[in-house]
């Protein structure tokens, strides 16, 4: 049934070439966007928790923003509206971006700040789940406020959170495929290409699921291991996001033997 | 930078206003066809049915394994295929992309509001089902009365949280070239050459929208916590 990806198509590649450099943009999308979104969202999400108000509210109309506008609406205001209303130099500067980068990077962009905001949440989540007695013994050791959170409050809320950010690290890397939107020929984009040179549109878009399904499994596998790895002893994970997927209903133990995955 | 010029959004507004009509037809559907199947979907996970129960956890699984966009494209090749077998001449019958966005819409929703169900239902305590028995309720009048009503009412937040997501990705039958508020808007701004003021206008609806109804979650969650349960 693959067969036809193994056949030579008009650029001289095979068709199994297209697809792999298809997974090679999805990956890069997914695990650069991964550590903008952790660095930003973890940023943000400490925001949210902060005495000073002025910092808490811009954290949340953060949220807010980037939680509420459709991705692929984001996409296009990076990749269209922002060259256009920067100084007239820098747009055209951004604009001459050869592509794919030209693509590549308002998408990676995007992934990145989009998924920070949810991050955020879980981040938050997980910092407020803490009891209150951590920053009351830190601050009784003296510690000042960056140090509480340095050492005592944000080590311990990422150990809690782990297992709800499994179901963002699938969500950035599905949301990849949005990216096809402004002509990033990542994989789905190449699954569609293929299935229009050669009419196999069951094995083009086979193939691609199959990989798509790998890579849930792969990430899925990942942050049980790193879970099982750092988990605090005796506690269970935080539970109050603000969009609580259904694992959050439940111990983390019991996710089904399948994926507990998040679009 | 050039001037932004926002009046051809006003000389455009039927037109967007239909797009956005579209947009929360497609949400409506999708919400009522997903609850549905997606009640179904968690029942026969919950009654362990043989076969059909594990049809349908893969189902589950692969459709939250994949992305929409990806599924938007395998509906719009597959539906036409499955109807003409259906249809029992095997011709594939061709329904057009807004009967496929309705479709796809709805199957791929019902996954995710599925897991959610299936979740409640375990968080359901036990008291209730052998008070059920107690009382000699058959077991369709168990579910319909007891059961499901907590479950839905626990769950609600989480099930109108999927609904604005749904609302959101509603976008994507951009994909399809269908008229949804951001297809229309797309259309527009090609015509006339005025992407930047189409697009910031259709982010403010979207944003508008959307945070609205989060406001509208947040409160509902509040109001309507059953007493005493813990969350």
């Amino acid at each position: 049934m693959f067969g036809v990806l193994f056949e030579q198509a008009a650029d001289g590649q095979r068709y199994i070439e297209w697809l792999l450099s298809g997974l090679g943009w999805t990956l890069a999308l997914a695990f650069l966007g991964w550590w903008i979104a952790f660095a930003v969202g973890l940023v943000v999400g400490i925001g949210r928790t902060v005495q000073n108000r002025i910092i808490a509210a811009l954290a949340r109309l953060y949220v807010e923003i980037f939680r509420n506008i459709p991705v692929l609406v984001q996409m296009f205001l990076w990749y269209f509206v922002l060259p256009d209303i920067l100084p007239t130099a820098l747009g055209n500067a951004i604009k001459q971006i050869p592509p794919p980068w030209g693509s590549f990077f308002p998408a990676l962009v995007c992934l990145g700040l989009y998924t920070a905001a949810r991050i955020a949440e879980q981040v938050r989540a997980g910092i407020e789940a803490l009891p209150k007695g951590q920053t009351e013994a830190a601050q009784a050791l003296g510690l000042t406020g960056y140090q509480t959170y340095r050492f005592i409050i944000v080590p311990q809320a990422l150990r809690l959170i782990v297992p709800s950010l499994t179901s963002e690290v699938m969500g950035i890397y599905k949301n990849t495929s949005v990216a096809l939107t402004i002509g990033l020929m990542e994989l789905t984009a190449q699954a569609r290409q293929i299935s229009e040179a050669t009419f196999q549109t069951f094995t083009a878009f086979g193939a691609a699921t199959l990989i798509y399904l790998a890579l849930a499994l792969l990430a899925y596998q990942m942050m049980v291991a790193i879970d099982k790895a750092v988990r605090i002893p005796g506690t269970t994970p935080a539970k109050d996001a603000i969009e609580p997927g259904p694992e959050d209903v439940q111990p983390v133990d019991s996710l089904p033997e399948g994926m507990e995955v998040a679009k | 930078m050039n001037s932004l010029d926002f009046s051809i959004v006003f000389q455009s507004w039927p037109y967007l206003w239909s797009g956005l009509l579209f947009s929360l037809a497609l949400t409506a559907a999708a919400s009522v066809i997903g609850m549905i199947l997606g009640t179904c979907f968690a029942l026969t996970q919950h009654f362990e049915v043989p076969v059909i129960g594990r049809i349908v956890r893969a189902y589950i699984a692969l459709i939250r394994s994949i992305p929409l966009i990806l599924v938007l494209f395998w509906f719009f090749f597959l539906v036409p295929i499955v109807l003409g077998h259906l249809s029992g001449n095997g011709r594939p019958i061709p329904i057009g992309a807004t009967w496929t966005a309705f479709i796809t819409f709805g199957l791929f929703e019902a996954a995710y509001y599925s897991e959610i169900i299936r979740v409640g239902l375990r968080a359901v305590n036990r008291g209730q089902f052998e008070a059920c028995q107690a009382l000699a309720l058959s077991t369709f009048d168990t579910y319909r009365c007891v059961i499901l009503p907590q479950v839905l009412r626990v769950a609600s937040p989480i099930i109108l949280s999927q609904t604005i997501i749904l609302f959101q990705d509603t976008s994507l039958v951009y994909v399809l070239s269908l008229t949804d508020l951001l297809g229309a808007a797309s259309k527009l701004a090609q015509l006339n050459s005025r992407l930047v003021e189409m697009y910031l206008v259709v982010a403010l609806v979207y944003l508008a929208i959307s945070s609205a109804a989060s406001q509208c979650v947040a409160s509902l969650r509040k109001r309507y916590a059953i007493a005493g349960s813990r969350r």
